[in-house]
């Protein structure tokens, strides 16, 4: 947290509430309140796009699908199951296997011929099929394409579950990998849009609802 | 600094949790001096008619009950692993596991039970089950009683069903009354019919008075006194103690007072079997955030009303997990209407593969008929290797905030 405010040049006095997200919020002393990842997704994808309504968001922990009403109110969401097959781990997982940056997949996915078939029931048994597959000579991109279809096959059993419903916006730090949007798109069937700083649309949804509460408050620092 | 230890006060014995324990207990008791004092004991499946033991006069134990009371107390990792050392997958039932240990080991600390000398089987609740008592009787060398219910897939329980049900009902009697020398009697059967009918009527009606806003009674107590629903409908002290917890929670409607020991400030339905290992932790998750769990399918499933031979076989081929996916949502529809619930929680079990797998379908119209969200976490009821908090607390906090949102809070 220090470290934090001393990068944005303000003091604790500056800040007027915390706001803590994510897998250990409640074990975060200096927040002043807590709010599920779900809905600090929500807040801060429909901030930057209001007419979203189904939100894609796969992280390293979890993936999850959730479903946003007319009134821009969260009202159903689905996550993934005790496996850690179409998260963002599983990504991690390959691209040691394949010994290259995680955000190297996209561009080599780009260039595959015929995707591999990568299983994803179980990320120990893709790992082994990744394994056997480059051995027996299927090329690294058709590799790494069946990885990010693999992916998406298992989000998209999610998404279809909730209902998928136009705009779908797609958060957290996997939306930076193009492989994975571009085979969800397939899978779904419906642009997905992303933006650049989607990993953070959690953080903005936490900062967004700190600034509700001390709106709600009535005192807000100058 | 004060040194003062906080005593807990002693339990009323006229209070319905005090005397529900005892018959929970006593069942296990019974057993034990019924074995000493020679007579045959058996082990039974949960949704076995336990009339057909009761009017014979013969003591039997639940290991599924066992199981969940040595999962509750940290002993089923232990057990399980003896079983999956033995060759049994860990993806069958985690009950299946510690009994299966148990009858090895003989001991578990956490609740022991008298060695059965025949075993009551009956597969309404799950196919599982059959193999499972199929290795009991080979482990132990002693004889099987089965029943098929088979799953009902029409929304009715048919006659032809009835028919063929019945016609085991009356294998199992005969088949009893050779193997222990005990003997039905039409008399004791009316007396055990007409317990269990008190003893269901007043369990509806006690459930029912989740109604009341807030709920006179903690969700999280029917977990608990469904044993005696599962165990001891047909005993006397079962229909007393039953009356007692509706008038309490009658008592705590005119009161104010709940069981709920927080502010009630939203209302859910729990699906599936708790998790017995997390116990505390699925609780407070939800307590912390002033959920009462108000009802469960249990509320419905263990009332059972019937008049008659007939109506009781009809009765065992209408439970939960032998009827078809339209009757057992209407059933909870019910329910979380009359109790004006406003989200589901679902415990994808992984022991459960029957209960969990029609879920996510069973699920999904729920919340479209009653506008309420769904969320399901995964988690076992009895291996504790299949849960994990982190991501419970953020299921149960997501359903809170949608809860909340459509209040118009948050």
């Amino acid at each position: 947290m220090e470290t934090i405010l001393k990068k944005a040049q303000l003091t604790r006095d500056d800040i007027d509430y915390v706001m803590a997200t994510g897998y250990g919020r409640r074990n975060f002393d200096p927040a002043h309140g807590e709010l599920s990842e779900l809905s600090c997704h929500a807040k801060g994808v429909l901030f930057k796009n209001p007419l979203v309504r189904t939100i894609i968001d796969i992280g390293g922990q979890d993936a999850k699908v959730l479903r946003i009403n007319d009134k821009g109110i969260m009202e159903n969401f689905m996550m993934n199951d005790k496996c850690a097959a179409g998260t963002g781990r599983f990504l991690d997982v390959m691209a040691n296997i394949l010994q290259m940056p995680v955000n190297e997949l996209e561009k080599r996915a780009e260039l595959a011929e015929k995707p591999a078939k990568i299983s994803s029931t179980c990320t120990v048994f893709a790992e082994s099929e990744v394994i056997s597959q480059l051995a027996s000579g299927e090329t690294v991109e058709n590799v790494i394409a069946g990885i990010c279809n693999s992916v998406a096959s298992r989000v998209a059993g999610l998404a279809k579950r909730v209902g998928i419903k136009e705009e779908v916006f797609m958060s957290g730090g996997v939306a930076q990998n193009g492989g994975v949007r571009k085979a969800l798109e397939k899978e779904l069937k419906v642009p997905i849009k992303w933006s650049e700083t989607s990993q953070m649309m959690g953080a903005l949804g936490a900062a967004i609802s700190a600034y509700e509460q001390v709106k709600k408050r009535g005192v807000l620092n100058e | 600094m004060s040194n003062e230890v906080k005593k807990k006060s002693p339990p009323d014995p006229n209070s319905a949790k005090f005397k529900l324990g005892k018959i929970a207990t006593d069942a296990y008791v019974d057993a034990q001096a019924a074995k000493d004092r020679g007579e045959m004991i058996g082990w039974c499946s949960s949704n076995f008619p336990v009339e057909i033991p009761e009017t014979l006069g013969l003591a039997v134990c639940y290991p599924e009950n066992q199981a969940a009371g040595i999962a509750a107390r940290g002993g089923g990792e232990r057990l399980c692993n003896i079983s999956e050392d033995d060759g049994y997958s860990n993806d069958i039932c985690a009950y299946a596991r510690i009994s299966l240990a148990y009858a090895k080991t003989k001991d578990a600390p956490e609740q022991n039970m008298p060695a059965p000398d025949f075993l009551l089987c009956c597969n309404n609740i799950c196919n599982c089950m059959i193999k499972w008592y199929e290795n009991l009787a080979k482990d132990l060398d002693i004889p099987m009683i089965i029943i098929d219910i088979p799953f009902n897939p029409d929304y009715e329980v048919s006659d032809a069903q009835v028919a063929y049900v019945k016609a085991q009902f009356l294998e199992a009697i005969k088949q009893l009354e050779e193997l222990t020398g005990k003997k039905w009697t039409e008399e004791k059967f009316q007396e055990v019919m007409e317990y269990s009918g008190r003893t269901s009527r007043a369990w509806l009606a006690a459930t029912s008075e989740a109604k009341h806003t807030p709920s006179p009674f903690n969700g999280f107590d029917l977990l608990n006194h469904m044993a005696v629903m599962v165990t001891a409908r047909g005993k006397k002290e079962a229909a007393e103690a039953m009356e007692v917890l509706h008038k309490e929670y009658l008592e705590n409607v005119e009161t104010g007072n709940s069981t709920f020991r927080a502010e009630e400030k939203h209302r859910i339905m729990f699906e599936g079997i708790a998790c017995w290992p997390y116990l505390r932790a699925t609780s407070t998750g939800l307590k912390s955030r002033g959920i009462n769990m108000v009802t469960t399918i249990y509320a419905d499933a263990f009332g059972f009303i019937y008049d008659d031979f007939d109506g009781m076989v009809k009765a065992y081929c209408n439970v939960p997990n032998a009827m078809n996916l339209e009757n057992a949502r209407d059933k909870r529809v019910k329910l979380i209407k009359a109790n004006h619930v406003e989200g589901l929680l679902v415990h994808t079990n992984r022991s459960c593969k029957l209960w969990s797998g029609f879920m996510a379908e069973m699920s999904r119209q729920i919340s479209a008929e009653c506008e309420i969200p769904h969320v399901a976490f995964d988690g076992d009821q009895a291996d504790p290797r299949n849960f994990s908090e982190a991501q419970y607390e953020t299921r149960v906090q997501g359903l809170t905030e949608i809860m909340e949102s459509k209040k118009g809070g948050c």
